[in-house]
Parts: C-alpha cells; sequence; structure tokens
C-alpha cells in the first residue's frame, strides 16, 4: 500500500460531512468526480484532502458541472472500480438527466446526497426537496437521521450498491446544515474493518478488460426497452431489501450498531404514531416518550430505505396503531405527500383501520419543534377518540400567514 | 509501448480488420463510419470509445446487436467526452493501485459526437475535459447540422444552408449565422493537439490521429462528414464532396499544435470554386436564384479571408 492508514479515536467528534468523507476514505474510493455545492461539499473537499494528504490513492476529478460529476461517475464505474460523489439540491437537480442513466445502465456508483430544498426561492438550507426529485431514478435510497448513520450508512452502501446481484446505485442521505454541519459524537471503526466490511472492489463489464470488450449504454426501442425497465423495476423490489438487510446483520456484528430497513420507536402499542425521515426523526422520539408521560401512547417509524420502499415491512410496523400522521418536508406541489401516497398504498388492502394524515413541514430549513410535535400527537389522539380524521387531511406545520390545508 | 497500425494504401484499408463493424444502420453514404474506421486503424493498442447521442450512437449499438469490437459506453447527448474523461480517470486510479487486469496495455481514449454534442450542448463538457488535461481524443463528426433529428441547424451549420429550423422560403435564404470556429475555441484551451481532418484525406488524418495519439494530454479532432441526408447529395458521392469540401478551402485541414503552432497540412494542386462545393448539395440550392447569388460571392471572400488567416498564423508561428 502507498498511502497511509489513519488512526481513528474510538468515538470521533464529527458533522455528517466529515463522517461521509472519512467512510469514503475507508473505502478506498478509486474515483470521485465531483463539483461542489452547499451544503455537501466538505465530504469532497474531504476527500480531495485525504488524497493530498497520502492517506488514500485514487483519482478526484473536479469537474465543471453536477451533470458532469455524475456523467464521470458512470464513465469511471463503466471503467471499472469504486466511485463515490456528493451533491445537494440544485446540484441534483441538475444531475437527474444522469441519475436514471446511471441506474438504468446498472452501474454502482454511491451518491451523497446532503438535503438541501430546490429553487425558486433559493435557499441552502435542509429538506428533502431534491430527495423527493431522485426516487423515481431507480437509485436505492437510504437515509442517515445523524452523522453517525451517515458514516454507518456509507459502508452499507457500498456493499450492496456493488453486490453482482444488484448493481444499483445508491445514495446516502443527510438532512443539510443539520446533519452536515452539526458535530457530534461517531462511534468509528477502524480502516481495517471497514475495508475489510466494503471489501475490496469485485469488478464486472469492466470496460478496462481489455480481453473482454463491452458495450455500454445501448439504444432500445419499443422492442427491449420496457424489459430492462422492468427487471431494473423487479431487482429493486425483490433482490434491495434481502441484500440490504444482510448488510445490516454483518454491520451489527461488526460494530455492535444495528440498523432496520423501518425504524420503529415504542411502536408495539402506539396509538398514535408519526411516520418521517431524517433529523426529525431524532425530535419526534424524544416528543414521544415525553407525550407517553401525559398518557398519550405515542410512536415513532423512520424509514431507512426509501427506495425501494418498504411496503411490507412499514405495513407491519404500522399494524396496530389506530392514527397515523404522514410528515412530508417537501412541498407536494399540487397532490398530497410523497410519504402520504405511500404509506396510503402500503395500508390499503390491509387489514388496518388506522386514521391517515398528512402534513407538510419543515421547508428551506424551517425547524420542526418539539411544541410542533406535541400538538402534532395531540390531534392525532383526537382523531382516535373521535373515530376520524378532524382535522384536514394535510396541513403545513409552522408557516406563517393564514393557515393553510387542503383536502 | 504505444503501437501505431500502417496502412499502405486504400487496398490495405478496405481489408484491414478493425474494431468497428460494417453491420451497423448508418445511413449508405454516411462519412462517419468512414472516418470511425479511419480514426481506430491507426493503432494497434486497446481503445476505449463513447458516442455521444446521435447518429453514430442510435446506429451502432442497438441491443441486442454492437457494431464495437472494442469497450464502448454512451450516456447521453452531452457529456460523451466526459464518460470517457471518466474511464481514463479509473485507469489512472487503478494503474496507481496496481489493480489493472492487463498492466501492460497502452489504451487509447476516444470520444465521438456529432457537431451539435460538441458545438452545442456537450460544448462545456468538452471544454471541461480540455482544461482538465484528461488523456482523452474527442473527435466530431462534422456534418454541420442535427442530422439524427431530422436536419436542425446546429452552431456548425453554416450560413446560407437550409435547415428544418433556419429553412430558405419566398423570405429567407436560410441559416443567417456563421459556423463557429471550434477548432479555434478548443485550440485555446492550449491543449497539446487539436486538428481538423477529412475522410478524403486518409493518410493526413491518420498521421494527425496518430499524433493525437502520442502526445500526453487532451486531443481536439474536427472531422467533416459529408452527410447524404441532409446535405442531399447523391449517396455515392459522398468522397466526391469531401474532395470538394477540402480542394474548395470550405475545410482546410491544419493542425494546432500546443494551443499556437499552426501547420497547414494540405495544399490543394487546384483550388476549386466555392460555388462548385454549394452546387453539388442541395441544402444550397436556393442560393443560386438571382436573389441570392451576392451570398455566394461572399462565401468565396469569407473562405478566401479565412485561408489567407490560416497562412498568416502558420507563418507567424502564433
Amino acid at each position: 500500500m502507498a498511502f497511509d492508514k489513519m488512526e481513528l479515536q474510538k468515538i470521533e467528534v464529527w458533522d455528517g460531512n466529515r463522517a461521509a468523507a472519512q467512510a469514503l476514505r475507508q473505502s478506498q474510493v478509486d474515483v470521485v468526480a465531483a463539483y461542489p455545492i452547499t451544503p455537501s461539499t466538505p465530504i469532497v473537499e474531504g476527500y480531495a484532502k485525504f488524497l493530498a494528504d497520502g492517506y488514500i490513492e485514487g483519482e478526484f476529478v473536479m469537474v465543471e458541472s453536477e451533470h458532469a460529476a455524475m456523467s464521470g461517475c458512470i464513465g469511471a464505474a463503466a471503467a471499472g472500480g469504486r466511485v463515490a460523489t456528493a451533491t445537494s439540491s440544485q446540484g441534483y437537480a441538475l444531475m437527474v438527466e444522469t441519475l436514471y442513466q446511471a441506474s438504468g445502465m446498472r452501474l454502482p456508483i454511491v451518491l451523497n446526497v446532503v438535503n438541501r430544498a430546490l429553487a425558486a426561492p433559493l435557499n441552502v438550507n435542509g429538506d428533502h426537496s431534491d430527495m423527493y426529485l431522485g426516487r423515481d431514478s431507480g437509485w436505492i435510497q437510504l437515509d442517515a437521521y445523524c452523522p453517525q448513520d451517515a458514516y454507518d450508512l456509507n459502508f452499507i452502501a457500498f456493499k450492496v450498491s456493488e453486490d453482482h446481484d444488484v448493481r444499483l446505485p445508491c445514495m446516502v442521505h443527510q438532512d443539510g446544515f443539520i446533519t452536515s454541519h452539526t458535530a457530534q459524537g461517531v462511534h468509528t471503526l477502524t480502516d481495517d474493518e471497514a475495508y475489510g466490511f466494503v471489501g475490496e472492489y469485485q469488478p464486472m463489464n469492466d470496460m478496462l478488460d481489455f480481453e473482454h470488450p463491452v458495450t455500454h449504454g445501448v439504444q432500445t426501442e419499443e422492442d427491449w426497452h420496457f424489459e430492462h425497465k422492468a427487471r431494473q423495476h423487479n431487482d429493486l423490489m425483490t433482490k434491495v431489501m434481502p441484500k440490504i438487510q444482510t448488510a445490516f446483520d454483518d454491520f451489527e456484528k461488526l460494530s455492535g450498531r444495528k440498523y432496520n430497513i423501518v425504524e420503529s420507536y415504542d411502536m408495539s402499542d402506539a396509538d398514535v404514531c408519526v411516520v418521517c425521515m431524517g433529523t426529525s426523526v431524532e425530535t419526534a422520539r424524544e416528543v414521544a416518550t415525553e407525550m407517553r408521560a401525559k398518557g398519550i401512547k405515542a410512536g415513532v417509524v423512520g424509514l431507512r430505505v426509501i427506495r425501494p420502499f418498504p411496503f411490507f415491512e412499514i405495513a407491519e410496523a404500522l399494524k396496530g396503531v389506530k392514527a397515523i400522521a404522514a410528515l412530508d418536508r417537501s412541498s407536494p406541489n399540487g397532490a398530497a405527500g410523497m410519504l402520504f401516497n405511500e404509506l396510503a398504498g402500503a395500508l390499503f388492502n390491509t387489514g388496518t383501520k388506522a386514521l391517515l394524515s398528512g402534513y407538510v413541514y419543515g421547508l428551506g430549513g424551517r425547524d420542526l419543534t418539539k411544541a410542533h410535535l406535541v400538538s402534532l400527537f395531540t390531534e392525532l389522539q383526537k382523531n382516535v377518540d373521535a373515530g376520524k380524521v378532524t382535522t384536514p387531511l394535510q396541513q403545513f406545520i409552522g408557516v406563517r400567514g393564514p393557515k393553510l390545508s387542503f383536502l | 509501448m504505444s503501437e501505431n497500425k500502417n496502412i499502405k494504401n486504400l487496398k490495405e484499408f478496405s481489408t484491414s480488420a478493425d474494431r468497428f463493424e460494417g453491420a451497423n444502420l448508418l445511413c449508405p453514404g454516411c462519412a462517419h463510419s468512414i472516418i470511425v474506421r479511419e480514426v481506430l486503424n491507426a493503432t494497434n493498442d486497446d481503445l476505449i470509445l463513447s458516442a455521444s447521442t446521435g447518429c453514430l450512437e442510435v446506429c451502432t449499438a442497438v441491443y441486442p446487436y454492437t457494431s464495437w469490437d472494442a469497450s464502448w459506453i454512451h450516456i447521453g447527448f452531452e457529456n460523451g467526452s466526459t464518460a470517457v474523461a471518466g474511464a481514463e480517470s479509473m485507469y489512472k486510479a487503478l494503474k496507481t493501485k496496481g489493480r489493472l487486469k492487463q498492466p501492460d496495455r497502452n489504451p487509447k481514449f476516444v470520444s465521438f459526437a456529432g457537431d451539435g454534442a460538441s458545438y452545442d450542448i456537450g460544448f462545456q463538457w468538452i471544454s471541461g475535459c480540455m482544461e482538465r488535461g484528461h488523456n482523452i481524443m474527442h473527435v466530431v463528426l462534422d456534418n454541420e447540422v442535427y442530422a439524427n433529428t431530422g436536419g436542425q441547424r446546429s452552431s456548425s451549420t453554416p450560413i446560407g444552408s437550409s435547415a428544418t429550423t433556419s429553412p430558405e422560403g419566398r423570405r429567407s435564404y436560410g441559416e443567417k449565422k456563421n459556423k463557429k470556429d471550434m477548432v479555434s475555441i478548443m485550440a485555446s484551451h492550449n491543449i497539446p493537439y487539436s486538428a481538423q481532418v477529412a475522410p478524403n484525406k486518409w493518410k493526413d488524418m491518420v498521421k494527425k490521429i496518430q499524433h493525437g495519439f502520442s502526445v500526453d494530454g487532451p486531443v481536439f479532432i474536427n472531422a467533416v462528414s459529408p452527410c447524404t441526408t441532409e446535405w442531399k447529395f447523391d449517396p455515392k458521392d459522398t468522397m466526391h464532396l469531401a474532395d470538394l469540401a477540402t480542394d474548395s478551402l470550405v475545410f482546410p485541414l491544419y493542425e494546432i499544435i500546443d494551443g499556437h503552432e499552426l501547420n497547414i497540412t494540405y495544399r490543394p494542386k487546384t483550388v476549386v470554386p466555392v460555388e462548385e462545393y454549394l452546387a453539388a448539395q442541395g441544402r444550397f440550392k436556393h442560393l443560386f436564384k438571382d436573389e441570392y447569388k451576392h451570398l455566394i460571392k461572399e462565401w468565396q471572400e469569407r473562405v478566401d479571408a479565412k485561408w489567407a488567416q490560416l497562412n498568416r498564423r502558420e507563418e507567424a508561428r502564433v
């Protein structure tokens, strides 16, 4: 090895960006093609600095746009090696064309998405608009709630994405600023443990195998396009979840940290619950505990895997509950929220009689406070007591001006 | 060591095995396949190729078939150059890390794209690749029009040409803008080598491609590709059109080394009037109406001026 290992403390004080950058280093990523954008920039800056300091070997290609960043990642992945990058918001939006190309070409790439609002109006703070924009792009999407998750889930992402039965790119989401720029204690793996977990990259259909030329990115029309898309969807729906579960199990053996496809908190006897993503999961858990002291049996379900959507796991987690709030941190712009719709789809045709209502919150970095969640849980309990949804189906949390609610 | 392929004459060329199969869907008389064969036949080294969305791409990799006997990638319309740059970066990374399966090879990285994918939508990506110094060659198959989508004007479409989005009509002579000077723009990135080539002058082309493969850093090649469908000439006349293009000096053949040293590589013994070049193509037919004849004169003056400028640059070495 022509690069130095790094001695880490058992617990390092890292923000989410630093944690992700360290995971890229420990995974010994071969090529990072990247373009800077707030708040994800420190991830790729981190890789560049590790390279400059001799803590990793590889190529850092600082391109001229996010579209080019993902284009370069696609070329590098097709060539046959470990590839990762990071982006946010407008950069993610510019990347969208290539996101579909990366997944359709069945190339393992890890993309750290530090979630941020989409303009207009321009906004640098965290919400899930970018994450939602990519939800049909054919990528696996994992969600981190804190810097520790952002670190661990990168290893999971490489492991699953590069599996030869999967061969699909994977995003690791974390909330802009609240996770990406907030330092917390992060339990580390040693360099050997981390690399041992993700393993040496195993190439497949690699362009750089000169004895076996390959053609990547073909044309298909009505005769074959559907078969390709259907097969990709089938693999997402049937192959990915078991691989994620295996990776979670293996990771728990290595680190002692247990991840679940759906993260249930106090759900075994819950009457009311919130389903949400990102940093809101931790806030909701704290409030749920406090609600129990007030006599409301509250629970929280966090999505760990956003795509493929865990239909069965989430229906199972919600089967005994009486009222559910779906929290969407993205403006649905003319529909119910994504999470509301997915939950409705997962629960329909099951035996549940649960009442489902939707909330839109936190756009452009607006805080979701404990007080907001207290009144939300209280509303859910009112629904339970009344035996029906007593509020409009879709409400905004914490927006100024006249109360906005729909449906 | 890199290995040039030495083909002595056209007969040998026609029978030489190459890595681009004749089984493709390009139009009869299309110059693209001729240019691609000439580029690929310049080397015996391994090739990593890309094509941007366009005629070449849609006609050579229709699942479950491929015309490519070398690794090839297509992502989208604008990013073929960056696709190959990404592969080249991975090559460098794996070479450093000692993980190449065949470490003794000298692969060449080449992206092919039309003028639309190079002059217009892919311009930024190519500029980025040139600026960053990737060891790649970008070859423009310049037919001066969006041929794959049915003949819309690009910024390579020359003045007076009738394209579907700049059609000639009772009140218009067609395209109003002059062709973008892409070779100069790319040379201004101070890349080690940029050149204009034509399929009819295949020895000149092969020499330039081989030079391009020998330098360290990005190479830009602009290849004139007469388009039977959009230029509107008989498919059997492709090479005749290429001859008219080079011999009228509408497509002068030259190279620029390190961004400044310009060499004219072909001087026609007899310079053909531009009028003959225009008259051979349906896309310029309307220019021969009385009211547009001044445009033909202006065409000739522009070509003469550009030729004089190239000669001055060659002489001045700037």
